[in-house]
């Protein structure tokens, strides 16, 4: 359709360094990507957006020497290049970083870097040098908090990241490629992404960046490119293009509202939930009501113990303190069984871990919990499975698939099913629309409306602010494993972020004062660290 | 946006080579725990009035530790690829017997009857290894096969013991320099060239990988075959030497020797030092730590005069609960809870790149969190 039309800002002059002209790839006879022409400059963040199974993954596949393509040429610095494994698009300076870390947690961040070309003198791997080496490199990242001694296992997701990006950058790479870099992050871990990017941006490596959030590819991105059923529909600059537009183009279809409209006839009515002062060793002091037909989110950063109250009402840790009432009656839910058996559905933050047998088939998986736990009349109530799926939208070939090769929004969909067939009367939803594709999103969104409407309660979890605020009806906010306030429906998301952050404290602020202070190598004074818009701000 | 890098990371970074690089890691631990062990097998032994560090004792202790520590550590490289060698007990008997055939009493003929022997156990190591790695057939089957198929030939081939050690070389199991065992010195030879091996060369580094996680080890271009087959060779060698020494202490090659229990006990003592028997982790040192413990429990028992069976109940029970304790301390949620307290508090929206890292983490968290796992 649209010719690659040059990309704005400075790099439109620059020449690309790498230049794909034509590329298609056939798998089992379906045509997955065809007549793909991308240029990738240096010092460019270039966005590729798409719903799910428009051909992204499979075309950085391509680049990074996954997959080889069955048509077209790809030129690097203007010479032909071939790919014939991930080492050799990684040798020659493409690297790329995907979901699934290629990281060894069990090792440090030093041996990760060097993993497979370990320095050596006479024979004999040189450890100082290794570490050395990794530690410059981070110090040149600006990269302080990380060292090269640090056991990757212990690093969070958001650092583990940021290893795979110092491991790209240890192979003088030019082009790195990010697959959904934020799909696991929370809000504050996305900025220090974005600082990296930008910071490798600046130094002019080119940055291919595949991501389901508009605001990141808006606020980080030069150039987009949309892919659509396997064809490029779209090359742009940013500055050139709407949020509206670009939905519109990935989609193509016109999208009435992001966010489905609360039905005006669905009323919160008795309590259905209610913890009162719950505690364990990983929350305290949690007093919550959900009531019948209301969504109540539950935000924070990442580790603020969102996930664990899940896990405390669904009996996986289950509290220690306080009560927990359902229907107003007292009840102790001490295993995910008996959650099962008293009507609570726990959607997992975590699919692929914790939500599917990715081995089985998808009528497999919406069966699991009936066998599990009421055997006797699974088959009867399995019955109601295929309407559940018809309803939900999930495209697939065959119910026999393997849930493994759907995408993430119809892998989300079955674990929805397979709750959804228990008929729960309360839903607690873990990131539900973490690393799904718009048009899945908006069938999650639908379905949190359908079934409020129907006098569910739901507890939604979630780290995207914009969701919180258009979906639930009233806002908690976690903070160190305790709430730390209720905003309701509508806040913006800055007063989510504040109550998050604790950044109207005052206690916080003079935490920040001290650690202006410099404070010497071995001290036993450990100050926090200053909060990051404090921080800018002294710097403005 | 461009000035979060580097403003908000520098005061973490006067922090991470403070003193928390100093952790007990889990060899600590294991030898912590062999400490104890010696302090309670010491305690009962002086309650009957007797003496656990007696020459006589430590003799036996260190004589039992270097015939399971040869097997242990080859155990340890093999485990440490996520693989697994339950062929070790035939490979020791074997070598025994290729040992003790070949020499012939003739003491010209060591050097031949040493080589010969690990030859023969080499071999079984690259066929084992090559079975894993290119015929992909789990290691536990492909191991019990291929031992099954070396006890069926020493079974025809050997009836009762075989072969003459010559005078020579069987002061390889009897002689002592001082109170120690030259068996414990070659053991102690092995065991440091394997700490070399694991900690400061390539192959050693790709083992650690390839257990953790092959498609990364592949991926960073190791050739995992290679690792796999090079750790079933070494495992396979060092039974090779316990072959050897256990020739050398009989004076003759024995079959039977397969029935000693080299094979799950070695893999009992590379799991009580620490390492995972999912591959990816563990030290050499713990392994040997391992092999302590369970020579200090075969001596405590002895000297304790405790009947056969009623040892084996303790021994298993001693196994199960250090693993369990291990494990335990793997999902303890108090560690992850303090970790996560400091990500918490510590991280504004969006901090520097040091967010919650162990580096700016209270010192409870970096200390509980990385000893575990």
């Amino acid at each position: 359709m649209t010719s690659p039309t040059a990309p704005g800002g400075a790099s439109a002059t620059v020449a690309p360094i790498l230049r794909l002209r034509g590329i298609g790839k056939v798998f089992f006879g379906n045509s997955v990507l065809r007549g793909i022409d991308l240029d990738v400059r240096p010092g460019e963040v270039h966005a590729l957006v798409g719903e799910n199974g428009a051909g992204k993954s499979t075309l950085m596949k391509i680049i990074a020497g996954v997959h080889q393509p069955d048509a077209g040429s790809m030129e690097l610095d203007g010479a032909p290049a071939t790919f014939a494994s991930p080492l050799a698009a990684q040798l020659a300076g493409v690297s790329t970083v995907f979901q699934e870390f290629n990281l060894l947690p069990e090792r440090t961040v030093a041996e990760n870097v060097y993993l497979g070309r370990e320095p050596r003198r006479f024979g004999i791997v040189d450890v100082r040098r290794m570490a050395r080496d990794t530690d410059a490199l981070l110090a040149d990242l600006g990269l302080h908090g990380l060292a090269s001694w640090m056991r990757v296992g212990s690093l969070s997701v958001a650092e583990q990241q940021i290893v795979e990006i110092v491991k790209a950058v240890s192979y003088d790479a030019r082009i790195i490629s990010m697959d959904e870099p934020t799909a696991a992050l929370a809000d504050q871990e996305v900025e220090l992404l974005y600082a990296l990017v930008q910071q490798l941006r600046d130094r002019g490596v080119a940055i291919l960046y595949v991501s389901h959030r508009l605001k990141e590819i808006f606020d980080l991105c030069d150039t987009i490119t949309v892919l659509k059923d396997g064809d490029l529909v779209l090359t742009t600059a940013t500055a050139d293009i709407t949020p509206d537009r670009l939905v519109r183009t990935m989609v193509g279809r016109e999208f009435a509202g992001y966010y489905p409209d609360k039905d005006p006839g669905t009323v919160p009515g008795a309590v259905k939930l209610a913890l009162s002062d719950a505690g364990n060793t990983q929350v305290d002091g949690i007093d919550l009501e959900v009531r019948a037909g209301e969504i109540v989110a539950l935000a924070g950063l990442q580790g603020s113990g969102r996930t664990e109250i899940a896990h405390g009402v669904f009996g996986v840790a289950p509290f220690t303190r306080g009560t927990v009432l359902l229907d107003g009656e007292p009840v102790t839910v001490a295993s995910a069984r008996e959650a099962v058996r008293l009507g609570i559905a726990l959607v997992t933050e975590d699919r692929k871990a914790e939500g599917l047998a990715l081995e089985q088939s998808i009528s497999a998986n919406a069966r699991l919990v009936l066998d599990a736990v009421t055997p006797r009349s699974s088959d009867r109530r399995a019955r109601a499975i295929p309407g559940i799926l018809s309803s939900l939208d999930l495209v697939s070939r065959s119910k026999d698939a393997e849930v493994q090769y759907l995408s993430g929004g119809n892998q989300q969909k079955v674990v929805l099913a397979k709750w959804l067939v228990t008929d729960p009367s309360v839903i607690v939803l873990d990131e539900p629309t973490r690393g799904i594709d718009v048009g899945a999103k908006r069938a999650v969104y639908d379905l949190m409306r359908t079934l409020t409407a129907r006098g569910v309660a739901i507890l939604l979890i979630s780290s995207e602010l914009p969701e919180v605020v258009a979906m639930a009806d009233r806002i908690l906010v976690m903070r160190d494993g305790r709430l730390a306030g209720e905003l309701p429906a509508g806040s913006d998301e800055e007063a989510v972020m504040a109550l998050a952050t604790g950044a109207g404290d005052t206690s916080e602020h003079v935490e920040v004062d001290l650690s202006a202070l410099d404070v010497p190598v071995g001290s036993t004074v450990r100050p926090p660290r200053p909060a990051h818009s404090d921080t800018l701000q002294e710097e403005k | 946006m461009s000035t979060a890098v580097s403003t908000a990371s520098p005061r973490a970074g006067s922090v991470t080579s403070g003193p928390r690089r100093r952790r007990l890691g889990s060899t600590g631990i294991v030898y912590l725990a062999l400490v104890g062990i010696l302090a309670v097998s010491a305690g009962l032994v002086a309650a009957q009035g007797g003496s656990f560090f007696s020459q006589g004792n430590l003799f036996y202790l260190l004589s039992q530790t270097s015939l399971l520590g040869f097997v242990a550590i080859g155990q340890t490289f093999v485990i440490l690829c996520k693989s697994l060698d339950l062929s070790v007990g035939y490979v020791v008997a074997w070598s025994s017997l290729v040992a003790a055939t070949t020499m012939a009493g003739d003491p010209s003929r060591i050097w031949l009857g040493v080589v010969a022997a690990l030859a023969v156990a080499a071999g079984v190591g690259l066929v084992n290894g090559l079975v894993i790695s290119k015929l992909r057939v789990n290691s536990f089957i492909a191991t019990l096969g291929v031992g099954l198929i070396i006890k069926g030939y020493l079974d025809t081939q050997y009836k009762g013991p075989s072969g003459e050690i010559p005078k020579a070389f069987q002061g390889f199991g009897y002689t002592r320099i001082g109170p120690v065992p030259v068996s414990v010195i070659v053991l102690a030879v092995v065991m440091v060239l394997g700490v070399v091996l694991l900690t400061r060369t390539r192959p050693g580094y790709h083992m650690f990988a390839v257990g953790g996680n092959i498609d990364v080890a592949r991926l960073s271009g190791i050739r995992t075959d290679r690792s796999i087959i090079l750790a079933h060779v070494l495992c396979s060698l060092c039974a090779g030497v316990a072959g050897l020494l256990i020739a050398a202490r009989f004076g003759t090659g024995n079959a039977l020797v397969y029935t000693y229990g080299y094979d799950l006990n070695s893999i009992a003592a590379v799991v009580l030092g620490g390492t995972l028997l999912m591959g990816g982790r563990g030290s050499i040192l713990g392994t040997i730590a391992g092999v302590l413990i369970l020579a200090s429990l075969d001596t405590v028992f002895n000297v304790l005069d405790v009947s056969p069976f009623f040892k084996d109940v303790l021994r298993g029970a001693i196994i199960i609960a250090a693993v369990a304790m291990y494990a335990r301390r793997q999902i303890d949620p108090a560690s992850s809870r303090a970790r996560f307290r400091a990500l918490g508090r510590s991280v504004g929206p969006g901090s520097g790149p040091d967010g919650g890292g162990p580096g700016s983490a209270s010192p409870t968290s970096t200390t509980g969190k990385e000893a575990t796992r």
